[in-house]
């Protein structure tokens, strides 16, 4: 059963670091990618109610694009890459030259949602790959799916297993941006979480050697 | 909506009930299913915010009634036992339980909003309460607002629009 006492200060600082590891190499991936400066922000380590967690990225009515994959292996947990949605749009039209597309009309082609997927494959793959590289255990990612909709719709997803357990989550949260356009519609703002299943941790911290 | 009237928000598994002039909204549904209980000639109403077919795979020391179907709706009942209703004068509504991805695995997450309909559903039938309307499915969040005065049930989704059942 995991509530808000269950990590040590040491522990949640290894969190982090995870947080760190993974956006790191995303937003080095996403740099490429657009060859433009990515910046990433200190990760977050937050242990959160269910209802503290449909708060985060806006509220659970926000509509918002998202990347959505699992992962198994030694550890195992969910991943998401969330944009809002006019954060969405200008990074796919930039790199699809598709000028017309917008994620808020609903229906919008099939080309960009599978640029959307791609890029949500890519930064989340890496995300997971330096994790996997850093831990020393393989982490098997799931195929990415792509949601735009409400944020409380597509969260949840990443509780359900998680939900079995425990009425709390922790979530590694970073967020990376485009320091060129500090509040410019071209701008590119997204966060990821990590939510690790419950009997995750254990295995995490026996195999860094930070048990409590 | 009446003026003075307060709209009471259910959040994540949670539950709580409701009465005229007030109305009652829980906000993104996915492959939650949102279940109103009401009670029109009393105008009270309930609602809950259900995550999960079954309580007998809980492994958390304490099980929380609202995060399940086979608990929450009884559960429900009961609070509006309290408040007076009689279990034959209450008719549900329900909503939600979508599929919010497309896996190319079938995997058993996935597939948990039609599985919390079908639980919804059947403890509904076991408790022999009718269900005068139902909007599930799809592939669409749902934000829902139920009106205990009018019996009417509010749908707001962000690709589809609104619609009243």
């Amino acid at each position: 059963m995991i509530n808000k006492d269950s990590f040590s200060s040491v522990q949640l600082d290894i969190l982090k670091e995870i947080g760190n590891i993974g956006a790191g190499n995303a937003a080095t991936a996403l740099s490429k990618l657009l060859n433009k400066k990515i910046k990433m922000t200190v990760p977050m380590v937050r242990i959160v109610s269910y209802d503290e967690m449909m708060q985060l990225a806006g509220g659970p009515d926000e509509k918002v694009a998202a990347v959505f994959l699992q992962f198994d292996g030694k550890i195992s947990g969910n991943m998401f890459f969330i944009l809002s949605t006019a954060k969405a749009t200008s990074l796919i039209r930039s790199i699809t030259g598709l000028t017309e597309f917008s994620f808020d009309n609903p229906d919008c082609s099939e080309l960009a949602y599978s640029a959307f997927q791609e890029i949500g494959n890519i930064l989340a793959g890496s995300y997971l790959s330096s994790l996997s590289d850093f831990l020393q255990i393989s982490l098997v990612p799931s195929v990415p799916a792509v949601s735009v909709d409400m944020f409380g719709a597509i969260i949840t997803y990443g509780l359900i297993e998680i939900s079995y357990a425990s009425d709390f989550a922790i979530v590694i949260e970073t967020e990376i941006k485009d320091p060129s356009a500090a509040n410019g519609n071209n701008s590119v703002r997204g966060h990821f979480f990590l939510l690790p299943d419950p009997d995750s941790f254990k295995k995490l911290f026996s195999k860094l050697g930070v048990e409590s | 909506m009446a003026a003075g009237s307060q709209v009471v928000k259910v959040g994540l598994a949670d539950m709580k009930i409701a009465k005229a002039p007030d109305t009652i909204r829980t906000s993104g549904l996915g492959s939650c299913v949102g279940v109103v209980l009401y009670d029109l000639t009393k105008k009270v109403c309930g609602m809950a915010h259900i995550m999960l077919p079954d309580s007998s795979l809980a492994r958390g020391a304490t099980v929380h009634p609202a995060k399940f179907a086979d608990t929450a709706i009884p559960g429900l009942i009961r609070m509006l036992e309290k408040e007076g209703c009689r279990k034959d004068q209450l008719r549900a509504k329900i909503a939600g339980g979508a599929q919010m991805f497309k896996f190319s695995s079938s995997s058993e997450i996935m597939r948990i909003g039609p599985r919390n309909v079908e639980a919804v559903t059947h403890w509904l039938k076991k408790f022999s309460i009718p269900v005068t309307g139902q909007e599930t499915g799809g592939s669409s969040g749902r934000t829902i607002e139920f009106d205990p005065d009018t019996g009417k049930l509010f749908i707001r989704t962000v690709n589809l629009g609104e619609k009243v059942i």
